[in-house]
């Protein structure tokens, strides 16, 4: 309403959220929450089991070094942008939500920030002087305690993510109260940041796992040992996911379960939330097969031994996330936000006088017959465009057809009978919030894009047009008026 | 007249700000400058190294000369980067409506810097790290650095057009896309400026960096000197620095009347007139003897920084001289649009339920009738498929069922393969569900 209308007809702007914001969580949880505390676990048995002469066993040193510069590299590069893109895309697809949700969590975002400056600083010591640090044993011992150091702000970073993603899920008393806190300590936090700790230490062992086996010298001595070590480490965190994962299931509220079965996307998964089961029952058994294969006969481990459980528990967290990510539906902010942006409170305005007469941008203020589909594609970007293309992932003129026969040209009157009534029986759709003649328009509309294939290009390629009704004209002589009338 | 019918006032978002404005404001000025310099440094310091490389070709000095300041690129980039999260967040919350709006209007652009600056940085690290295994392959070794150049030149660009769009809400209806956004006529002087100061900051990096007590120089290199080192740094600041003299007056000019006031030349001409004494100190050390190349390096370094502190302050009040009109405007419509929707708000609830609109001819029917038609008409039709079985279908199987027809409606399974689900009505009242089933019981087959 307030904001142009960013739209990719094609991806669906919710998946490019989704994209960015599961490679940066599987980044943050396998490459540095999961992987700092295996690695600086990793060097300090260097130390220990070098001979008394040595401050550690160099090659064994080595080894662990490679393996942390690969993290480092991809951390500070594609983990770190795609933290940065969540907020980029997040906003450009959702300002109103995000501009919301900043104000709220100003702070926690603030505090957010000053972690994550401090981890950083910390991963370019720990990585920039690990070298360095072999000259003595107290270097050394310095240079493990800043990975414990870095180990802990990684976790304390994931903490505070979670804690502000788990009030978008259930925002507790926020609705009511609107304050920080409230928002914080939300029902579904420590079941979360439970469920994620030891999923993170999975993913990270499972990452060790894989480096060493590339990385590794086919028969050294190292290798074995260092495939063991990778196995003890993934044995030890799997029983607190598998408990982990239960809870966080358990705690979920009963309505977003409900809506748990449509949230991979298409309504043929019904059977969702069966196969999510059998996700993590699979990938948990095959991370701890590979885990006690690794630690029996480390010898024999292979890479591509490594790579089908590897993607298993990857594609386990990825599954989760998304789902996160969409069970929310058909809020953006619970109780508070809808997910086509617009606020719950104003609803009864929009129902009133329609939705074109608040917005800001719209080519269409007042409907007649002859812009009725014009109108009804503006109706259509502010109403469904953050769900559905036109063409694309979820268009809407699949949805109808697969509902009134695929290829039938569809019919006006049934879908304007459907439309105001899709929440009821779709519960993650927010209610169509516009007055009876713009729901004519949007099925006009959508027969429209049915019959011509008309893409809808959003404002980064079309531009806008203002509505005269929220110009600065129309504004400026809404303040004369309103004074005129206090002075008579 | 004409501009302001195309100039959009959108609501704002109607919660408070998180904290005093005047604190964001100063929050975001200090967050910003930190982040600026070391976003110069690894501009400049990317530019630097390209430079170096290709001298480096005739003599192998300059390629190690390269090879020192790669190092450091890296290190700033991710300071650069995470140092880049506190001035976003604050302008997000200043300046939500302007910031979401700009980056909309220039999307596909705008969300390329996530990929565009992820490849930076990756070819930085590839640049660096295959210092050694390409050495036979110089140009190669080169090209990737001079790709890493053009994308590390290119990005700040995106974000120029971005601040820039932001404060004219009176021209978002003549831009399509981040090129029209790019030929707004301050764009490219702002974007120059910005360059010149990355040379600048990069130069005093460089004297910097060489002039460290325990950083061994002659280790490092065989013909190079500390002061051959330093001379470079200084230069380079000098130039770029006189460079801004010629470049900021553009810039001035360039910017539409709307965001000046008189005020705002205080803090300009006060960083002018600093600028202008680190010049001088910048000329004295090129120039002078060869002992006192640092004499007045700390005075440099304090002059620049309050100079660049002066022109962030006056940026700012630019900024906000420009929007502070439409600001005004902006939250007198949110107030007024707040107060209409609570308005609606109580007519609705106290209005009363709509009844629902019967058909007496129907006779005892018509109030099942009357749900049917607004709950289930579009999916059912009394004799032919739509979404559903048609009516017909349903008095076949419910006849003799009636409560088992109630129990579908209020909790439907999954029957017919080739059919969708049908969405449950469990908010429909026992008394609703036995006049419908009453209804639909009614229709001949
Ligand atoms: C919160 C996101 C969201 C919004 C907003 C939204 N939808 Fe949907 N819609 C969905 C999802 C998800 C599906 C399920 C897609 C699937 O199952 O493949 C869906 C399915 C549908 C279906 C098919 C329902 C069925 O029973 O099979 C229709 C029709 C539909 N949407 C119309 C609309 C219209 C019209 C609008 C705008 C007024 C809209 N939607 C807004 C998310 C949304
Ligand atoms: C969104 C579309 C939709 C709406 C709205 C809808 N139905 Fe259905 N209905 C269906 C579909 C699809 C089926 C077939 C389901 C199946 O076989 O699994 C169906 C099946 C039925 C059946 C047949 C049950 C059986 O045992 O075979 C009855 C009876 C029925 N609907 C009654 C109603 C009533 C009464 C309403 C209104 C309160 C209603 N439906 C609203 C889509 C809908």
């Amino acid at each position: 309403m307030d904001f142009p209308m960013f739209h990719l007809d094609w991806l669906n702007d919710r998946f490019l959220i989704a994209v960015i914001a599961i490679l940066h969580v599987i980044i943050n949880h396998g490459l540095a929450v999961g992987f700092i505390p295996y690695i600086t676990w990793l060097e300090y048995k260097g130390v220990k089991n070098a001979k008394s002469d040595e401050i550690t066993n160099i090659e064994w040193d080595t080894l662990i070094y490679k393996k942390m510069k690969v993290a480092f590299i991809i951390t500070t590069t594609i983990g770190a942008m795609t933290g940065v893109g969540i907020w980029f895309s997040a906003a450009l697809v959702s300002p109103s939500s995000i501009g919301s949700l900043i104000r709220v969590f100003f702070w926690a975002w603030f505090t957010e920030w000053i972690v994550f400056v401090t981890e950083v600083v910390l991963i370019l010591i720990y990585f920039l002087t690990w070298k360095n640090s072999n000259k003595s044993m107290k270097a050394k011992m310095r240079h493990i305690r800043f990975g414990w150091f870095l180990a802990i702000f990684s976790w304390i970073t994931m903490a505070l993510i979670v804690a502000i993603l788990g009030f978008m899920m259930d925002p507790g008393s926020w609705h009511t109260t609107k304050s920080f806190f409230s928002g914080i300590f939300n029902p579904i936090y420590l079941p979360q940041l439970f469920f994620r700790t030891p999923t993170a230490m999975l993913i990270g062992g499972m990452f060790g796992l894989l480096l060493t086996s590339i990385i590794a010298k086919k028969g050294s001595e190292f290798r074995t040992t260092a495939i063991r070590y990778a196995g003890k480490w993934i044995l030890f965190w799997t029983p607190f996911v598998l408990v982990a994962a239960t809870i966080y299931w358990s705690v979920m509220p009963e309505a977003m379960k409900a809506n748990m079965s449509t949230a991979v996307g298409t309504m043929e998964f019904e059977l969702y939330y069966d196969v999510l089961k059998y996700v993590i029952i699979s990938s948990v058994s095959l991370a701890l097969i590979i885990a006690i294969w690794a630690v029996i006969k480390p010898k024999t481990v292979k890479v591509w031994m490594v790579i089908v459980p590897f993607v298993f528990v990857i594609g386990f967290l990825g599954i989760f996330e998304r789902v996160r990510e969409f069970i929310r539906k058909p809020y953006v902010i619970g109780g508070y936000m809808y997910s086509n942006l617009l606020r719950e409170e104003d609803y009864p305005l929009y129902k009133q006088d329609g939705i074109l007469k608040y917005a800001t941008y719209t080519t269409v203020s007042e409907i007649t017959e002859e812009n009725k589909v014009e109108a009804g594609k503006n109706i259509f970007m502010l109403t469904c465009s953050r769900c559905h293309t036109t063409q694309g992932v979820n268009s809407i003129t699949y949805v109808f057809e697969r509902m009134y026969g695929v290829g039938q040209p569809l019919d006006t009157t049934s879908m304007s009978g459907y439309i105001p009534n899709m929440h009821v029986g779709r519960t993650y759709m927010p209610p169509f919030p516009g007055n009876a003649r713009e729901l004519n328009a949007l099925s006009a509309y959508i027969k429209h894009v049915q019959q011509t294939n008309e893409p809808l290009e959003g404002v980064q390629v079309t531009g806008i047009k203002v509505n005269p009704k929220n110009s600065v004209t129309a504004t400026v002589k809404m303040l004369e008026d309103k004074k005129s009338k206090k002075v008579n | 007249m004409f501009l302001s019918i195309k100039t959009p006032v959108p609501n704002d978002i109607p919660l408070e700000l998180p904290l005093p404005e005047w604190l964001l404001v100063v929050l975001l000025i200090v967050s910003f400058l930190a982040h600026i310099v070391f976003v110069n440094v690894m501009v400049g310091g990317s530019i630097l190294t390209l430079w170096g490389q290709i001298k480096g070709l005739k003599n192998k000095d300059y390629d190690v000369f390269a090879h020192e300041v790669a190092k450091t690129i890296t290190v700033n980039k991710s300071i650069a980067v995470v140092l880049g999260v506190a001035p976003l967040l604050c302008i997000n919350t200043l300046y939500t409506v302007y910031f979401y709006s700009a980056n909309a209007l220039t999307g596909l652009m705008w969300i390329l810097i996530i990929p565009l600056v992820t490849i930076a940085f990756l070819l930085t690290y590839l640049h660096k790290y295959t210092w050694e295994r390409l050495d036979d392959n110089k140009w190669l070794h080169i090209s990737i650095m001079g790709l890493s150049v053009a994308l590390f030149l290119f990005i700040p660009l995106i974000f120029l057009v971005n601040v820039n769009l932001m404060l004219f809400p009176e021209k978002w209806q003549s831009i399509q896309g981040f090129l029209s956004a790019l030929t707004l006529p301050n764009v490219l002087p702002r974007y120059f400026h910005f360059l010149c100061s990355s040379l600048a900051v990069t130069g005093l990096f460089v004297v910097w960096y060489n002039k460290r007590k325990n950083y061994p120089v002659e280790e490092i290199y065989s013909s190079l000197t500390r002061y051959g080192l330093k001379r470079i740094g200084y230069n380079l600041a000098l130039g770029a620095s006189v460079a801004q003299f010629l470049i900021g007056p553009i810039v001035a000019v360039s910017l539409p009347a709307k965001g000046y006031s008189w005020g705002l030349f205080i803090p300009i001409l006060c960083g002018v007139a600093v600028a202008v004494l680190a010049v001088r100190w910048l000329w004295k050390a090129v120039t002078g003897p060869k002992e006192d190349i640092d004499k007045n390096f700390g005075k440099i370094v304090l002059a620049l920084t309050i100079t660049v502190v002066f022109m962030g302050s006056g940026r700012h009040m630019y900024r906000a001289t420009a929007l502070a009109p439409h600001q005004k405007l902006v939250a007198a419509k949110t107030k007024e649009f707040q107060r209409l929707s609570e308005e609606a708000r109580t007519n609705a609830a106290n209005a009363k339920p709509v009844e629902l609109i019967t058909d007496p001819s129907l006779g005892e029917v018509a109030k099942g009738a009357a749900i049917f038609k607004q709950n289930c008409t579009s999916c059912h039709k009394e004799r032919e498929k739509l979404v559903g079985p048609p009516m017909t279908e349903m008095v076949s199987i419910y006849e003799n069922d009636p409560e088992g027809l109630k129990k579908w409606i209020n909790a439907p399974g999954k029957k017919r393969a080739d059919f969708p689900q049908m969405p449950a009505f469990a908010q429909l009242s026992d008394d609703d569900l036995i006049e419908l089933s009453k209804y639909i019981l009614s229709i001949k087959k």
